[in-house]
């Protein structure tokens, strides 16, 4: 039987273009696209002064984008000594987690995916905790008292739904907290996406829905994952607002977040954000993205580096000095340094601990099964 | 193993136009465990294609495909991503053949990576066998070494019904040997004697084939016989090989690296009550992962999956009762 001759269901993968261009093309062209909501431009300049953040809050956005980079900049060196596990990094995805993040506050809820390390940082996740996660450590787990951070999502998609739960509980109680979700161009094909999306139009839920574009899911680039050329344009469906912001630009992300963290506890119900950003760095620390680009292809990104573009902003204005800059450096060096020590001072799990947590009060087979471990280590 | 698959993946789009791969990651990468690597350089982009991150529509669209006349394999990136598609499973899978009287019958074949023994992350070491082998209408493989992954994944796509076919991603690499060249078949719902004995029978598939076998050894030099059964397929499962090697041994211990409450070994070991309890000497004894979701804390993780001490343990009580 012949099968039907139909529409190829995605370009050719050529020796020259195994997505990697696509992927380029997409975020540069989505860069050209002038609904994008853009402050500081690649190479520093201004291009929207009404819309610049106060100065205190542009150094605070710059000290956590480098708090971000340095855990994932040490977290490669930690990976590589085998004291870190497989993790996902973020680098270059600063602005496109910090910015939004930096908008809530700690009385809201964050719903993060496994490669949003560095949104869970700038709310206030302990460093020392988020290296035990990556350490694959309980520890980990811990999340502390006074912060509503789930550990980071590994299925896909399905924090998005949660949120929207979380949000409406908040309202319900009275509260104006909101819930702020993190979801990938990849994710966003889930049926998850698009249920919560609906759900929270449909009951004005107070919640932030981040969608951060960085071109790609592991090897497959957006162009392959969707027809839509404008992911924020997908609000649209579910009738709530839908934002397109550089995700590149820290400045930008925070002034459209804070915006819709704004809406949401007025009660004007949710937003979607597209943060338009790039994957600069292997989809983990374990992949080889050898398979669908060539390194060579990255060059040039420097020039698109979020840190450095905030860094160039605030010392064109006077805000930062590089004198100032290097003490903050080796302040955050020395904060991470400290964590560090804090994280491997965490003792390794014992056995029966596989058993803990499981319910409020263990069942008799959970009961058993632990009198089996604790035998079981006696031989 | 990985190879022996990849291989059986060429041979049948080479020999079926109808055949068409699609899943997360597996055509320009060839798969996270690279298991259909090449495939879609060599068949082309509408035979062996990348699809969009939704699981659900992953299965769903094979099943379409399926019902319309091609052979549909579809890849979960990890079995423990199976649950966004279990909508699609558990309404569709198994049903279109009872609930269309046969006009329509569903040929597919879904491929999962299941299980732990090589630190992955959170819910990327699941066991969820028993939920398929649960669901009416859908058979369930899972081999354990490289000549039947080939065999059995040949005998999968061949198959007029819907088959999932799960892969130890410890056996992917762990485990070398000779395959047979060509279209080699292993039938569906025939077991295999691992290991010859007379005194206890290990029944076990998929990752822990080679943990039972290690038990075996060690118990064969402490003068005991152990019959491993590597059951090959739970659905169909081969009961007379399991009960003939009861019969002979009276003695049972069950192996899955699932959870233990509701687990297929649950099913094992209730077939052996109910057909051979007349011949057993001593209850049978399961070993399994615990009622806890699988730890992803590498320093511990070994202690949920059943290792070949846990299992020797478990042969010393059936023989000492
Ligand atoms: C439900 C589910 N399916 C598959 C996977 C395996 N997986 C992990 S990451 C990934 C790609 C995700 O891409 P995207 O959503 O764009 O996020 P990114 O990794 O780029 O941040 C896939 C397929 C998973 N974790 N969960």
């Amino acid at each position: 039987m012949t099968p039907p001759k139909s529409a190829p269901t995605q370009p050719e993968a050529s020796e020259t273009d195994l997505g990697y261009q696509a992927a380029q093309a997409a975020y540069d062209a989505a860069q050209q696209d002038t609904n994008m909501v853009q402050i500081v431009a690649p190479d520093g300049s201004v291009v929207r002064p009404d819309l610049l953040p106060a100065p205190d809050i542009r150094l605070a956005l710059y000290r956590q984008m480098r708090r971000a980079r340095h855990f994932d900049e040490r977290g490669w060196v930690l990976y590589r000594q085998g004291r870190l596990g497989v993790f996902p990094p973020f680098g270059g995805m600063e602005a496109s987690q910090v910015g939004t993040a930096a908008a809530l506050t700690k009385n809201d809820w964050l719903f993060p995916t496994y490669r949003d390390t560095g949104a869970a940082l700038t709310l206030g996740l302990p460093i020392a905790r988020t290296l035990a996660y990556w350490r694959t450590s309980p520890h980990g787990w811990h999340m502390p008292a006074d912060l509503k951070v789930l550990p980071f999502y590994i299925p896909i998609a399905t924090q998005y739904p949660q949120a929207v739960g979380a949000a409406l509980a908040e309202r319900r109680k009275g509260t104006r907290n909101v819930a702020m979700a993190f979801i990938g161009d990849g994710g966003s094909s889930e049926g998850d996406f698009h249920e919560a999306l609906n759900f929270a139009g449909a009951l004005n839920a107070p919640c932030v829905f981040i969608l951060q574009n960085n071109g790609w899911a592991i090897s497959v680039p957006t162009r392959t994952q969707t027809r839509a050329t404008d992911l924020s344009r997908r609000a649209d469906g579910y009738g709530i607002p839908g934002v397109r912001v550089d995700g590149n630009d820290a400045l930008a992300t925070y002034h459209v977040t804070a915006e819709a963290v704004d809406r949401a506890r007025r009660g004007e119900g949710p937003t979607l954000i597209e943060t338009v950003t790039y994957r600069v760095k292997p989809h983990t620390v374990a992949d080889d993205p050898s398979r669908y680009r060539t390194e060579a292809e990255l060059e040039g990104w420097d020039a698109k580096d979020p840190v450095l573009r905030l860094r160039t902003h605030l010392l064109q204005e006077g805000l930062m000095t590089e004198a100032s800059e290097a003490e903050l450096l080796a302040e955050i060096a020395a904060e991470f340094e400290a964590a560090l020590q804090e994280a491997d001072s965490y003792p390794d799990p014992t056995p029966a601990e596989i058993l803990d947590h499981v319910f409020a009060e263990p069942t008799p087979q959970l009961r058993q099964q632990r009198a089996q471990i604790l035998a079981e280590e006696q031989q | 193993m990985v190879a022996a698959i990849n291989d059986a993946l060429d041979i049948a789009l080479g020999a079926d136009e109808t055949v068409h791969i699609f899943g997360e990651d597996v055509g320009v990468m060839g798969g996270v465990f690279r298991a259909t690597d090449g495939l879609q350089a060599k068949y082309g982009v509408e035979r062996v294609f990348d699809t969009p991150l939704a699981e659900a529509a992953i299965v769903g669209m094979g099943i379409g495909m399926g019902l319309a006349g091609l052979k549909p394999i579809a890849e979960i990136q990890f079995a423990g991503f199976l649950y966004p598609a279990l909508d699609q499973i558990l309404s569709h899978v198994g049903r279109f053949r009872h609930r269309t009287r046969s006009r329509y019958h569903l040929p597919m074949v879904i491929r999962a990576p299941y299980g732990g023994g090589v630190h992955t992350p959170e819910q990327h070491a699941d066991s969820p066998e028993a939920i398929l082998a649960h669901t009416p209408g859908v058979k369930v493989v899972i081999p354990s070494t490289p000549a039947d992954a080939k065999g059995l994944l040949l005998s999968a796509i061949a198959d007029p019904d819907p088959v999932f076919f799960f892969e130890a991603i410890k056996l992917y690499r762990s485990v070398k040997e000779e395959v047979p060249v060509g279209d080699h078949r292993v039938p569906l719902g025939k077991a295999r004697l691992v290991t010859r004995g007379d005194d206890v029978t290990v029944v076990c598939y998929g990752g822990m084939v080679e943990v039972a076998q290690k038990a075996a050894e060690a118990a064969r030099t402490a003068g005991i016989g152990v019959e491993v059964v590597d059951l090959r397929t739970l659905v169909p499962m081969d009961t007379e090989t399991v009960l003939a090697s009861v019969a002979k041994t009276g003695r049972v211990v069950v192996v899955t690296e699932a959870p233990r409450t509701g687990g297929f070994h649950s099913e094992i070991s209730a077939t052996i009550a109910e057909e051979a309890i007349e011949y057993l000497r001593a209850p049978i004894v399961r070993v399994t992962g615990f009622d806890a979701p699988y730890p992803p804390f590498t320093a511990i993780e070994d202690v949920y999956r059943p290792n070949p001490v846990r299992v020797a343990r478990a042969i010393k009580q059936v023989m000492a009762y």
